[in-house]
């Protein structure tokens, strides 16, 4: 019997919960004409959200439900970041829904459903609650993606990411049954991560074990976008409706980095030394598809895209270091591109309108003549996924670097540094077009006047310089996290 | 006399039949739902072997839990293929190609 004190510790989830059914209801029986205000109700739903999870945040890592639900600090602090930066999102989000009669509640819903996935995801402690928080999440983002039904690309890109999400999904669940198996061989077949943690000692099947390891490491690739299993993001990316784009790349990284860390560190810890090498292959694979790839791309939605698969890439490397200090440093990484990747794609979105997606490289030229504020601010979100120095994404990168070299993977650390050379490229190139090319006739950039959205993504752009020149407290409270 | 290792077996062969057909399937879109299905069910074939034999039910609530979840994933295949259709009239996986890069 579920105990008033594990209803406590899943307070954030089961509130929620709740808040996402009322807002449904709500949206049901509010006149046509008042639909819009449920926009700040959404707003105000994720932000008390983010209170209940750092007040009601124990001291110590604490579990409910008999271990299925664990709340400790990394939880927390990748809760904090995916509620935020939905709720970000949801401010840029507003004009362009308006501008498209898509405004209303089963955005707000099904985002808010997918946060709780993440919110799940993250705080598993059990295979079972990783699947389940898992399905939520993608659910919840395979309807998002098709939202603008009467488009012509986003049911394309849903069906694409449906059934590659799908298979992804199958093979790590196949993956979990080899693991649930081999726990059993020589022991109690379990489903708790904490219990699985020592398998290796005692099982008499290692061979399924690491068959299951492997499933498990494809599934984890997909669901982080990571070469060679990265073919549904730049479909994705491209074909879904911006915003739901900008959830792509913020929240759901943040997840894959917690289910990453969940299955490979709390479960499969005692088999680091087999995984090590298998998550740095995949980071070489993924820099250099990511970084070779987005140098030929047009769409500039795509070509981040593409940008995403490298820097998983960066945060495989952190997490292939399979220690404290490469953990904080990948988890760093994820929560710095979350942030950038919201101002990226919060700039598209700032500048797109009814009719005029604003997605493609070639619609920014000569941005900074019409808008030099809205130039600014993307070259610092480019800047910042770069990693030029000062900003943001430098030290995020540096911090993994420094990881893998301590972990004596000075070869991967080389290989690293080469691609962030070669991807400065089409960062560049986006600049350059920004300000020393002459805006073409008729392709008016028009500003959204919206309010909100220009302060709040003129401060997540800001917030990549501050954080950059005073990162200290987020990386000490990233380390703090993984005991460091 | 059969043991572990058939049910094994079995759903090792029913997870590759799956899998090839979503990657040798060119025609249908359908038929991909279906592969994802079956692979789903190789999983859960796994599942109830190992709890099973094991003397262990975690396992089988596993499989509740994942038939629950493929209903719904099914759910919302299907309504996605259904915006695709209405949207070009043929879910034809050639056809769905317009992006590229």
């Amino acid at each position: 019997m579920p105990t008033l004190n594990d209803i406590l510790i899943m307070l954030p989830e089961f509130y929620l919960v709740a808040a996402a059914c009322l807002l449904l209801l709500l949206d049901a029986f509010v006149k046509p004409e008042q639909r819009p205000q449920l926009h700040w109700i959404a707003i105000a739903v994720l932000l008390v959200g983010i209170y209940l999870v750092v007040v009601g945040q124990p001291e110590q890592a604490v579990t409910a439900f008999g271990g299925m639900f664990v709340r400790d600090d990394v939880a927390e602090i990748l809760k904090v970041f995916a509620l935020g930066t939905t709720a970000m999102v949801f401010v840029y989000a507003r004009p362009y829904l308006i501008d498209r009669k898509l405004l209303g509640g089963e955005f707000y819903t099904l985002m808010i459903f997918a946060v709780i996935g993440i919110m799940l995801l993250v705080s598993a402690g059990n295979l079972v609650t990783v699947y389940l928080g898992l399905e939520l999440l993608s659910l919840s983002s395979y309807a998002l993606v098709a939202i603008n039904r009467d488009a012509k690309l986003p049911p394309e890109a849903a069906i694409k990411y449906f059934v590659l999400g799908a298979l992804a999904s199958g093979m790590l669940l196949y993956g979990m049954s080899m693991v649930y198996g081999a726990s059993g061989m020589g022991g109690r077949p379990t489903l708790d991560l904490a219990q699985l943690h020592h398998v290796m000692s005692y099982t008499t099947a290692p061979t399924l074990l690491l068959f299951g390891l492997i499933f498990m490491i494809v599934g984890i690739g997909f669901k982080l976008g990571a070469a060679p299993f990265h073919m549904w993001i730049p479909d994705v990316y491209q074909g879904a409706p911006t915003p739901v784009t900008t959830f792509i790349a913020s929240g759901s990284k943040l997840a894959a980095f917690g289910m990453a860390w969940r299955l490979l560190d709390g479960g499969l810890g005692d088999l680091s030394q087999h995984w090590q090498l298998m998550l740095a292959v995949l980071a070489v694979i993924s820099l250099a598809i990511g970084n070779l790839v987005a140098i030929v791309q047009t769409n500039l939605k795509r070509m981040l895209a593409y940008s995403t698969i490298s820097h998983m890439g960066y945060l495989l490397l952190g997490l292939s270091a399979a220690g404290p200090e490469g953990y904080a440093a990948a988890m760093f990484y994820a929560i710095c591109y979350a942030l950038m990747g919201v101002a990226a794609f919060g700039v598209i979105l700032a500048l797109s309108r009814a009719g005029f997606e604003c997605e493609e490289i070639a619609d920014f030229k000569g941005l900074n003549q019409k808008s030099p504020w809205m130039a600014f601010l993307m070259l610092l979100a480019m800047f910042s996924l770069a990693g030029v120095p000062p900003l943001f994404g430098f030290w995020a990168k540096v911090l993994v670097l420094e990881a893998a070299i301590h972990a004596n993977m000075l070869w991967l650390a080389i290989v690293g540094i080469v691609f962030a050379i070669i991807g400065l490229y089409y960062y560049l190139h986006v600049i350059k077009v920004m300000y020393f090319d002459k805006p073409v006739d008729g392709s008016s950039v028009s500003l959204q006047q919206d309010k909100p959205l220009r302060i709040v993504l003129s401060l997540n752009a800001l917030s990549l310089l501050a954080l950059g020149l005073y990162w200290g407290p987020l990386l000490g409270w990233c380390r703090r996290a993984f005991g460091l | 006399m059969i043991t572990l290792a058939h049910y094994i077996v079995l759903g090792a062969v029913l997870f590759c039949i799956a899998v090839a057909g979503l990657f040798i399937n060119r025609k249908n879109v359908i038929v991909l739902l279906m592969s994802i299905e079956l692979m789903l069910l190789a999983v859960n074939m796994n599942f109830v072997a190992f709890s099973r034999f094991l003397g262990d039910v975690s396992g089988q609530v596993f499989v509740f839990f994942i038939l629950t979840v493929a209903a719904a994933e099914a759910a919302i295949g299907l309504a996605i293929l259904v915006l695709l259709f209405r949207n070009r009239s043929t879910i034809n996986i050639a056809d769905i190609d317009s992006m590229k890069g």
